[in-house]
């Protein structure tokens, strides 16, 4: 029991940035940053929550995971703007931004929020109306996990049956029939695919805060925003499939600390079991995509 | 020594099953400017290749000055004296023009040596470039300076120039084959690759006509006429225009109904700034097909994505209507995609500017639809279509551009690569929706095709449009840049 609830608190934020990179890949945007807009989230999300006034109640839970949604999608449209301004690789922009991103809340936990005493690096807790309720009490499983299940849903139902997700998948996988064909302004098309991709992984670090951490420390994503990469892949790019992905690399990682505790297995075992996940993963895709071409 | 400096002897050179040369030969006398001319296709650039060795024979010999060479590289090519200038720039852009001449160096890379150079070069030459600048900030004319200057710097006997003035302004032009005619006095042989007669008889002291990869005709260009040469050039012997459409029939009445497509003084510059069609003015009336010919690279690929709602102009004015049907040129590329499936690509139609949520069932019964009327061979709608043959593909493009638009359609090439069938319904296809009442624009490199179908001829030349009498020959000569007929 305490194994399956640890699983399905660490596949939450796996699920919700796995899903970020998904649209994003979709729209033929290589947003490796989920990982710096997961902190952008994370910190605006802690801000809210650190400073909204009690008497505000519950209300300061939404209005936390709005601001993490707007953080993530204001770090991402840097980086779409750099693309679409000055044609700056996404690819780059986002890795620098997630270092941006890393030792701007390192700064932040030990300047401007630090806790009162000035012993910790991290920020004061936040407030009770921000912390996202559980959903069986007495474990740490938060209604976050059930966010990101109906997220998923929506994603999936969004890219399936919508116009715009028509269009973010038609100028992901041909800009050029987009364009011609489809009349599709493909980079209106991708630079909000982009934003909508770092606003989910923003409120990823919005729900790790209020439903796990209570507060933004240094560190606050072990590479989440990476880990959701491999997640996306592996589900193939496709929503639903995210959160069947996000629970098993929740478990690769949850089994990893277990089985370091009680029998001295290094938990690098489990990164190096996820490397020969994806390496096989995309092995099989190409070996797939070139029979199709010699079938052909 | 002999007065030939280049020569090329009965050259025959495949491409899988594909013959581009056919014992072509050329023969370049020391001290002249020789034309080689030919249309689209006609094996001109191969042949030059095979001269600055980047491609090699099957049959044949290259002799320089009389002496029989079998170059394996242009490095090879330019070790004998021989530099070629591309039609397609070879630059780097983020380089300097200084680092750019000096590309092609050997040793040690010695910035100021090199600069001197290069301005020694520019000076003797007549080429003026600024040593200094980046070319991707040069205008598209000095960046054809620099491609020149590089290919000087090897200092060739003989330099070959493949379509020098293609993308040039008229006075560029003219200046750069001016700077030609001064490179061969002083014993020099230059080759210049071109379909504009009018260069070839102004420029030039010997001419060589390719088609279909044979050599038809060589002499001085004294001796040359634009009759001579454009028959040679368009051979005599094609296809009578009726039989490629039996049973199409033409029809005018499109004097009296009303405009669909209209250009008012419409202009298109490019991303270099250069004027690839200048102040365009063009009317296409509902239930007539608008034929336009032109020579590669004479600005209909502009002219086309215009009328078709494709690009916006830089100048003037356009009317169309709400939606144009357009079956590009690469429909691999530009009509469709590839890893989707019918469904998905016939739901492309519109996509742009569909709200809310797509109606996949509606889609649905329309892609089974455009595959029973348009005779789409395909197990059903669901399946790629990368899994179907390229005309196929196309039929499906035909029926959705039709059938998403009605009122007006723009075709660039819709028949090339097809067999004879699959080409013959898409011409009818083309036809039909002529005869309901369509506004129809087609472009062809294929004359023949061009004068079956369309109800009139617009003929397109250095980005510039004239009416034309609907027949091979006028067609033939308007396309070539020759007025009088």
């Amino acid at each position: 029991m305490a194994f399956l609830v640890d699983m399905l608190v660490h596949a939450t934020p796996l699920m919700i940035a796995g899903l970020a990179v998904a649209i994003a890949f979709r729209a033929g945007i290589w947003n490796i940053g989920a990982d710096g807009q997961f902190i952008a989230g994370a910190t605006a999300a802690a801000w809210i929550g650190v400073s909204a006034s009690t008497s505000i109640g519950w209300l300061a839970l939404p209005l936390a995971l709005l601001a993490g949604a707007i953080a993530g999608g204001i770090w991402a449209a840097i980086a779409a703007w750099l693309r679409s301004r000055f044609g700056v690789l996404e690819v780059i922009s986002t890795i620098m931004l997630n270092f941006i991103a890393t030792y701007g809340a390192s700064y932040l936990v030990r300047g401007p929020l630090q806790e009162p005493t000035h012993v910790f690096p991290q920020t004061s807790s936040i407030v009770d109306g921000a912390h996202m309720p559980l959903l069986i009490a007495g474990t740490r499983l938060h209604w976050g996990f059930v966010l990101a299940l109906l997220l998923a849903i929506v994603a999936w139902w969004v890219m399936k049956y919508s116009a715009s997700g028509f269009r973010i998948r038609a100028s992901g996988m041909s800009p050029f029939a987009a364009r011609s064909a489809g009349l599709i302004n493909v980079p209106r098309v991708t630079s909000g695919a982009f934003i909508v991709s770092g606003a989910i992984a923003g409120i990823a670090g919005a729900i790790e805060v209020c439903g796990v951490t209570f507060a933004l420390y240094e560190n606050i994503s072990p590479g989440y925003g990476y880990t959701a990469i491999a997640v996306a892949l592996l589900a193939g790019l496709n929503p639903l499939g995210v959160i069947g992905t996000g629970i098993l690399f929740g478990a690769l990682e949850t089994a990893a600390s277990t089985m370091q505790r009680s029998a001295g297995i290094p938990a690098t075992t489990a990164s190096v079991i996820e490397a020969i996940v994806i390496l096989a993963v995309i092995g099989i895709a190409q070996f797939r995509s070139r029979r199709s071409v010699s079938a052909t | 020594m002999s007065d030939v400096a280049l020569e090329l002897a009965s050259i025959t050179r495949s491409f899988g099953r594909t013959v581009a040369l056919q014992s072509a030969s050329l023969s370049a006398r020391r001290g002249t400017v020789h034309a080689l001319l030919g249309e689209n296709g006609a094996g001109k650039t191969t042949l030059m290749r095979i001269a600055f060795g980047m491609l090699r024979p099957d049959a044949g010999t290259v002799m320089v000055n009389g002496v029989i060479k079998s170059f394996t590289s242009p490095g090879a090519a330019i070790a004998n004296g021989i530099a070629m200038v591309h039609q397609h720039f070879t630059l780097v852009p983020a380089m300097t023009v200084t680092e750019n001449v000096a590309l092609g160096g050997h040793g040690r890379f010695d910035p100021r040596q090199s600069r001197n150079d290069l301005v020694a070069l520019a000076k003797r030459t007549g080429f003026a470039v600024d040593p200094d600048a980046r070319v991707e900030e040069l205008p598209a004319g000095a960046q054809q300076r620099v491609e020149i200057l590089k290919a000087l710097s090897h200092d060739p006997r003989v330099l070959i120039l493949d379509e020098p003035t293609a993308i040039l302004t008229p006075v560029e032009a003219h200046d750069l084959l001016n700077r030609a005619r001064e490179l061969v006095n002083d014993g020099g042989t230059a080759i210049l690759i071109t379909h504009r007669l009018r260069d070839a008889l102004q420029f030039a002291d010997d001419i060589t006509v390719l088609r279909r990869g044979a050599t038809v005709w060589t002499g001085s260009a004294n001796a040359a006429t634009e009759d001579a040469l454009v028959s040679a050039m368009l051979g005599d012997e094609h296809v009578p225009a009726g039989s490629l459409t039996d049973g199409v029939g033409r029809r005018s009445r499109a004097d009296d109904s009303k405009t669909v497509m209209e250009l008012r003084n419409a202009g298109v510059r490019d991303a270099l700034g250069v004027e690839r069609l200048s102040a365009v003015s063009l009317e296409v009336r509902a239930g007539e097909i608008v034929g336009i010919a032109a020579v590669e690279g004479n600005g209909q690929h502009e002219l086309l994505r215009l009328l078709a709602g494709r690009i916006a102009p830089t100048s003037g004015m356009v009317n169309l209507p709400s939606s144009v049907g357009f079956i590009p040129e690469d429909r691999q590329r530009d009509a469709l995609i590839q890893d989707m499936s019918l469904r998905d690509n016939v739901a492309l139609a519109g996509a742009g500017v569909r709200q809310g949520m797509v109606d996949w069932t509606a889609i649905g019964s329309r892609t089974r639809a455009l595959l029973k009327d348009y005779d789409v061979r395909a197990r059903d709608e669901n399946v790629r279509i990368s899994t179907l043959s390229g005309g196929n593909q196309q039929k499906l493009v035909v029926g959705r551009e039709i059938e998403w638009s009605h009122v007006a359609l723009v075709a660039e090439n819709p028949s090339r690569g097809l067999d004879i069938q699959a080409a013959a319904a898409v011409r009818t296809r083309i036809t039909d929706a002529r005869n309901s009442g369509a506004a129809v624009v087609i472009y062809s490199s294929d004359i023949d095709e061009i004068i079956s179908l369309a109800d009139r001829v617009i003929v397109v030349y250095a980005g510039r449009v004239s009416e034309c009498v609907n027949d091979y020959e006028s067609v033939g000569r308007a396309m070539l840049g020759v007025t009088t007929t």
